[in-house]
């Protein structure tokens, strides 16, 4: 087949090397910044079966640097739009798109379907939810991950080599990091490392030797520097992850310390909501409901008399990072009955169309 | 002994640096992350790992080589 003969040619490659990749199973978890050139290169370079999961949608601030979209896909679900671009660049291959969240009811059986995990995504909530899945289902991650002009590429979980957690055991105390909509970034950044996580993925698939396990690849893309971390391999924070196993599933297991989420399709538990939108005005898509209100959440407190005591509080913001920091505020302000929406206000717009 | 730091991600926006040297005539990583808390009094709060050539070290390790780096974890995607 002509479409691999520049990797068939290479002699660290041939047919054998083709084989593998065409045999191999990825799956991407994101399909924004990383999970796009991801994607993109795995998908040109004949891995057999893809996955891609995704509950978001394409919003035109993500064209900046999310390449598999274009303003045809906006406003659909990133799973699927990637899917749609992924069987015209190949159709030989599988491709198959979850348009749901990664949580801990679906990860396992996810993961035992594919040989390579690869993490594209944008919160800590989700690393950490990875890590642990991989761990208890014995595969590879392909860690990568941006922060302005800055970025981290890794190989967790590889032949028995250190993990997310062996490098930061737990995630970070709430708003000492800053969420993605505060965050500006230049898009090629996100190619860049989402790049070399493709290149990762094809190195383990290829069985070579300098796999970026137990080391951490940091790059400046203003300085154009490098700095490799040693990581070392820590067991007892691998076996405090499996000692956990059993509860995995169940909502004793808490990756952030915060329970308090609820998914779009828990909302019909609850009677009686008032919906608090914790973004900054400017913010699209807009949500118009009768039983919101909206409250930037530098101003929570000081708006703190509207929320009510009595209704269910559903909180959301663009992803589910601010309303879980809102959550946390409200807590200390004795409002216990509030929760923080996993999903996205595009997602809450998605489904005002079907039913709530 | 005069270190060399570098600072990571929203770390060298705390220090307004990517890297600098830095006067150090004690012992321990804990006593530099005081001295570091001084000059940089918002990076008490901020998460972050302290590496000494490279490698990853306690807040009780002895600082024996000069090259030291603040890296914090990065969520974005």
């Amino acid at each position: 087949m002509s479409r691999y003969n520049r990797h068939i040619i290479l002699s660290d490659v041939g047919q054998e090397g083709q084989n593998k990749i065409s045999n191999a199973k990825v799956l991407v978890v994101g399909a924004g910044g990383l999970g796009c050139p991801i994607l993109q290169y795995l998908t040109a370079a004949g891995v057999g079966a893809i996955g891609v999961i995704d509950f978001d949608t394409v919003e035109e601030s993500n064209l900046q640097r999310q390449i598999l979209f274009g303003t045809s896909s906006l406003k659909t679900n990133k799973a699927l739009a990637a899917k749609e671009r992924l069987e015209d660049l190949n159709p030989t291959i599988e491709v198959h798109a979850y348009n749901e969240a990664l949580t801990p009811q679906n990860a396992l059986k996810l993961f035992n379907d594919y040989d390579i995990i690869v993490d594209g995504t944008d919160n800590f909530e989700t690393r950490y939810l990875i890590n642990d899945a991989a761990i208890i289902t014995n595969k590879p991650i392909v860690y990568g991950a941006i922060y302005k002009f800055e970025g981290q590429v890794s190989v967790f979980n590889y032949k028995n080599g250190p993990s997310y957690r062996c490098l930061f055991p737990s995630p970070p105390k709430e708003g000492s990091v800053a969420n993605c909509s505060e965050v500006g970034v230049l898009g090629v950044l996100p190619g860049i490392i989402g790049t070399l996580q493709a290149n990762e993925v094809l190195k383990i698939i290829l069985g070579f030797t300098g796999v970026l396990s137990g080391k951490l690849f940091c790059y400046n893309s203003k300085t154009s520097e490098t700095y490799t971390l040693k990581i070392k391999k820590s067991d007892s924070e691998i076996d405090k992850v499996l000692s956990r196993e059993e509860k995995f599933q169940t909502q004793e297991f808490n990756f952030n310390c915060s329970s308090k989420n609820a998914s779009l399709k828990d909302l019909n538990k609850f009677e009686n909501i008032q919906f608090i939108d914790v973004r900054e005005f400017h913010e699209e898509p807009k949500v118009e409901l009768n039983n919101c209100v909206q409250i930037p959440l530098h101003n929570l407190i000081s708006r703190i008399g509207e929320i009510s005591t009595t209704k269910t509080i559903v909180i959301f913001c663009q992803s589910g990072i601010r309303s879980k920091t809102a959550v946390e505020i409200l807590e200390k302000h004795n409002i216990l009955n509030s929760f923080s929406l996993i999903e996205g206000a595009a997602a809450i717009i998605e489904q005002l169309k079907t039913s709530l | 002994m005069q270190l060399q730091i570098k600072y990571f991600g929203l770390i060298a926006e705390v220090t307004n640096c990517g890297e600098e040297t830095f006067e150090f005539s004690k012992s321990q990583v804990s006593e530099l992350l005081e001295e570091l808390y001084v000059k940089y009094p918002s990076l008490r709060q901020k998460d972050f790992k302290v590496a000494q050539n490279h490698e990853i070290v306690s807040n009780e390790s002895n600082i024996t080589n000069p090259e030291i780096a603040l890296l914090p974890p990065f969520s974005g995607g």
